[in-house]
């Protein structure tokens, strides 16, 4: 047991975690700033950044479609803004036109090109496959003491570990303006912080997040953890460093519960084989959200 | 091929799919402008991402009471049982807790199709799942269809349409006037619950053809290409319906050419190039036209500026006004104004003196609303009137 | 406030120099109309202004503009005669309340920190005497047994309180206020003139939008009649008289003056 749970279930769930942590951390202020459908949008532009990376470079390699996703999530955010201001179109609108539109050609192009020897292809790119996260090299517990062995993690687990300790640094480094700037605008601006490309740093790390997630989980569960676990931690606590604390908390139960109910609950049942992880994550962190919202002792306006 | 197609020479099954797509772009883009109009484009989003549960759980349903589960109808029935759920849920969120609509939609979207993506994997270790085709609704799929699928398909679309075109009036009046709408005797809500209702409809129809990812372009899409047109209400509601009924068709048509040529993003693309198009060239609120505008406007407010300071010996502080004044031969490069700057500079300071006086004056009220530091006086006044205020100005020099 | 038309540069810039806060030739437009005009400002060493004129006169967006929380068209501000940038730690700032997220989780004595926001730096850390400064900011005001609650859950009045003591903590020379009266019960605003008037005394300048024409008398030294343009600046005593006040307000002065948010405010 032992064994068979380190090498096949341990690195599913520790990256499961940490994809629920790092998207939840710029999510919380996405919520507070009213811009949560933001990751929404950059999640959806994952796919057609990473299609284009691959048809320029002919290969399924992380560097360039990494690269390609953040750009093609930075030029989505610049796009709606553009739209938004340039047409004065309500930003609600002005994401489903462009977030769309970039998937639609992601999409087009996907299916227009030779990608059937490539692990590429929409249904990856929205559930991802957690369960394939495997580490071969464990041979139990003490594996996690062994260089050799911990050489053999999946790179998907060191990828995620750096996105994290970049998005944590962010917001510790900018916790300050990050709160001031979206609690009062005019007061920040009148103290000379420049609110604009801080609000576009913040969208860039919201994309940091959705892009090191992407390709081992997929999008479900990156706009599930942009959203559920910031929200339900809204309506627990009316101070900012708490809700922050308590998302992560909700981020990581979600992470772990769903996990363990997509592998066993069918199990349990009497089913035969497990289902998508991806999903169930994401279903427990509406679950908890659904908790919040009913029970949380902050959940109305007036509490 | 494409001609073909566009003339639905393509046969029977592609003729009804695109005529059908046509119907119901049309009616996406008059119901999506509604949705627009009230701010609340997105809701769409949620609505149409919740159905993936309930297309799973109907399958699922249909399986166990011994039939195929490939029944459209029983799909889509499905579907829209749950994202009704899915927009209750919605409207739960924004009115019981302190989130916000977005922070509602994206949970709302995220978990519901979380948990579809669960039972799509439930399906898949079904024995009949295997060729279930569900997939097809996250993108649609119009290839191969049924021809029975593409009549329904074809008449729900059209019906869709009509119910639009039923409830047109007091959906404009809620999204247009939701005051004078109460007022008359109008429920909001009960608008409100209409046009969900609408939009639920109009997805629901539209899974096979757009899919569920990507149909809220056809409600948003159209709307806002519209909007760059026209500053009349029930005009945006016309070309959003043309804008709409365009793309479904000739996406549709396109699609049928080839298999490698998925609808959804097809339809959604013919589109966004027609809303690209209007965001950059649409003369009134287009890119182009704005940004030429708003050039011209800051030159003339430093030039007038300029002038202003000129008439009363102030130093011009911007190097802006400084270089349009020399560049308009009304100063030499050493700030002293030329005889035409005098000129230009004594104008305007009459002008200013001439505005000054109107608007302090209750006689000239309605005149008054009209200044904005650039409108010369003549353009505003009569030759009398202007002579009645050059009175007053001449007054209080004499006694000076 | 210089009454004086300023005819050459040197002489303005010395003007400038020893003005807190000097702004000329400021216009800014929302699309095609201009908020404000060409508008020039110079405030006066421990005084107290205020910005007054009818509705839509673009009394805020000239405070925004000045602060340069807004950019503006056309426009030079000068702070104690250098750049606003390099003096930005001598301004004091009270925003309207609408601008604010009232649901924002954050408690008074938070909000009250914010305004040593500047000083701190990105990670300074908050030591004993910040946290000192923030209660007696909050004392000033009269806020002290409200510094755990939650900012929305306070009334209109508290709110701008405890905006003021925020300001108060930036110790700055200039306040600056959007509309600090409106919406506010009457001994709040009582409790927010007095703070003022004591700053004055000690010397530093407030500059506030206002919109109660009867209290300006009262409770300021200089008034900037502003309708677009500027239509008259100086001391009250000069400047607040009917024929400007009928100039700014054109003929809605008797209609500002019969506005109920006047009277009860």
């Amino acid at each position: 047991m032992g064994a068979e749970f380190v090498a096949l279930s341990l690195p599913p769930m520790v990256i499961g975690v940490l994809v629920a942590i790092a998207c939840a951390l710029p999510g919380n202020f996405l919520l507070l700033r009213r811009q949560a459908l933001i990751g929404d949008a950059i999640s959806h532009v994952v796919l057609p950044g990473i299609v284009v990376a691959f048809l320029l470079t002919g290969l399924v390699a992380t560097g360039p479609m990494l690269l390609g996703a953040a750009g093609a999530a930075v030029i989505a955010v610049v796009a709606i803004e553009a739209v938004r201001r340039l047409g004065r179109i309500e930003s609600g609108a002005a994401m489903g036109v462009i977030f769309t539109a970039m998937f639609a050609g992601g999409v087009l192009l996907l299916e227009q090109s030779d990608t059937s020897n490539v692990h590429l292809d929409v249904e990856h790119a929205l559930y991802g496959n957690l369960e394939s996260l495997i580490w071969l090299d464990a041979t139990g517990w003490a594996s996690l003491l062994d260089p050799v062995a911990l050489a053999g993690l999946p790179v998907e687990l060191s990828r995620m570990v750096l996105a994290l300790i970049v998005i944590a640094l962010f917001l510790w480094l900018f916790w300050r303006p990050l709160a001031l700037s979206t609690f009062d605008e005019d007061f920040a601006r009148g103290l000379g912080i420049r609110t604009g490309p801080l609000g576009l740093a913040l969208v860039i790390m919201s994309a940091i997040a959705a892009v090191a997630a992407f390709d081992a989980v997929g999008s479900i569960i990156v706009i599930a953890m942009f959203i559920c676990p910031p929200a339900a931690a809204r309506m627990m606590t009316n101070r900012l460093g708490h809700q922050v604390a308590w998302s992560c908390l909700f981020a990581a139960l979600a992470a772990v519960l769903g996990y363990v109910l997509a592998g066993y609950g069918p199990l349990w049942i009497g089913a035969g084989a497990s289902v998508s992880a991806a999903g169930m994550i994401a279903t427990v962190s509406g679950i908890i959200l659904g908790v919040a919202a009913v029970a949380g002792p902050h959940r109305t306006r007036n509490s | 091929m494409l001609a073909d197609a566009l003339l639905l020479q393509l046969g029977y099954n592609a003729t009804l799919v695109a005529i059908g797509a046509g119907l119901l772009g049309v009616a996406s883009g008059v119901a999506g402008t509604f949705l627009f109009l009230r701010k609340r484009a997105l809701v769409s989003d949620a609505i149409s991402h919740a159905t993936l549960p309930g297309v799973g759980l109907a399958f699922v349903v249909m399986v166990a009471m011994g039939g195929e589960g490939r029944s459209l109808f029983g799909l889509l029935l499905g579907a829209g049982v749950s994202a009704a759920i899915g927009l209750l849920c919605v409207h739960w969120l924004t009115r019981r807790t302190r989130l916000g609509e977005d922070a509602a939609i994206g949970a709302v979207l995220s978990v519901f199709f979380g948990f579809g993506v669960v039972m799509l994997t439930v399906i898949q270790t079904m024995n009949a799942g295997r060729q279930a085709g569900l997939e097809g609704f996250l993108l649609g799929s119009t290839a191969g269809m049924l021809r029975s699928d593409a009549i329904l398909l074809a008449v729900s679309a059209a019906a869709v349409l009509a119910l639009v075109l039923i409830l047109r009036r007091p959906l404009a009046l809620a999204a247009f006037d939701p005051g004078y709408a109460e007022a008359t005797g109008w429920s909001l809500p009960r608008i409100d619950l209409a046009m969900m209702g609408i939009v639920l409809v109009v997805t629901v129809v539209g899974l096979k053809v757009v899919g569920l990812i990507l149909i809220v372009a056809l409600l948003i899409v159209p709307a806002v290409t519209a909007r760059f047109w026209t500053e009349r209400a029930d005009h945006v509601v016309i070309i959003a319906g043309v804008v709409g009924g365009l793309s479904g068709y000739v996406g549709a048509a396109v699609s049928a050419t080839a298999p490698a040529l998925p609808t959804g993003p097809i339809v959604v693309l013919v589109g966004f190039g027609i809303f690209l198009f209007s965001l950059l060239f649409s003369p009134r609120r287009g890119v182009l036209a704005s940004v030429l505008t708003h050039l011209r406007y800051q030159r003339r407010v430093h030039v007038r500026q300029g002038l202003l300071a000129l008439a009363q010996g102030q130093p011009i502080y911007e190097a802006l006004t400084q270089r349009l004044l020399t560049r308009a031969g009304l100063i030499l490069p050493d700030g002293v104004p030329t005889a035409e700057g005098q000129a230009a500079a004594s104008k305007a300071l009459l002008d200013e003196t001439r505005w000054a006086i109107v608007r302090g004056d209750q006689a000239y009220a309605l005149a008054a609303t009209r200044y904005d530091g650039l409108t010369p006086i003549e353009t505003v006044l009569t030759p009398d009137q202007l002579f009645e205020i050059d009175a007053k100005i001449s007054a209080p020099e004499v006694v000076a | 406030m210089n009454l004086t038309l300023v005819t050459d540069h040197d002489t303005d810039q010395a003007v400038r120099a020893a003005s807190p806060l000097a702004v000329r030739g400021m216009t800014v437009s929302y699309g095609q109309t201009p908020a404000i005009f060409s508008v020039d400002m110079t405030l006066r060493t421990g005084a107290m202004t205020a910005i007054v004129g009818p509705n839509g006169a673009g009394k805020s967006t000239l405070l925004k503009a000045a602060l340069g929380v807004i950019t503006p068209l056309a426009g030079l501000v000068t702070v104690f005669g250098g750049a606003m940038a390099d003096m930005r730690d001598r301004i004091a700032y009270v925003p309207q309340r609408t601008s604010v997220d009232w649901d924002f989780p954050v408690r008074v004595i938070d909000v009250v920190m914010m305004g040593m926001y500047r000083r701190l730096g990105l990670l300074g850390r908050i030591r004993g005497r910040h946290r000192a400064l923030a209660r007696d900011c909050l004392d000033r005001v009269g806020m002290t047994h409200f510094a755990h609650r939650q900012i929305g859950q306070l009334s209109g009045g508290q709110q701008q309180r405890v905006f003021l003591a925020r300001a108060l903590a930036q110790q700055a020379d200039i306040y600056v206020l959007d509309e600090p009266f409106a919406g506010v019960d009457a001994a709040t605003e009582k409790a927010i003139v007095a703070v003022l008037q004591g700053l004055r005394d000690a010397g530093k300048t407030v500059l506030a939008v206002h919109h109660d024409l009867a209290t300006v008398p009262d409770y300021f030294d200089d008034v900037v009649l502003l309708n677009t343009q500027v239509v008259a600046a100086g001391p009250v005593a000069d400047t607040f008289t009917e024929e400007n006040l009928n100039a700014a307000y054109g003929g809605r002065l008797t209609t500002a003056r019969a506005d109920p948010e006047s009277v009860a405010g």
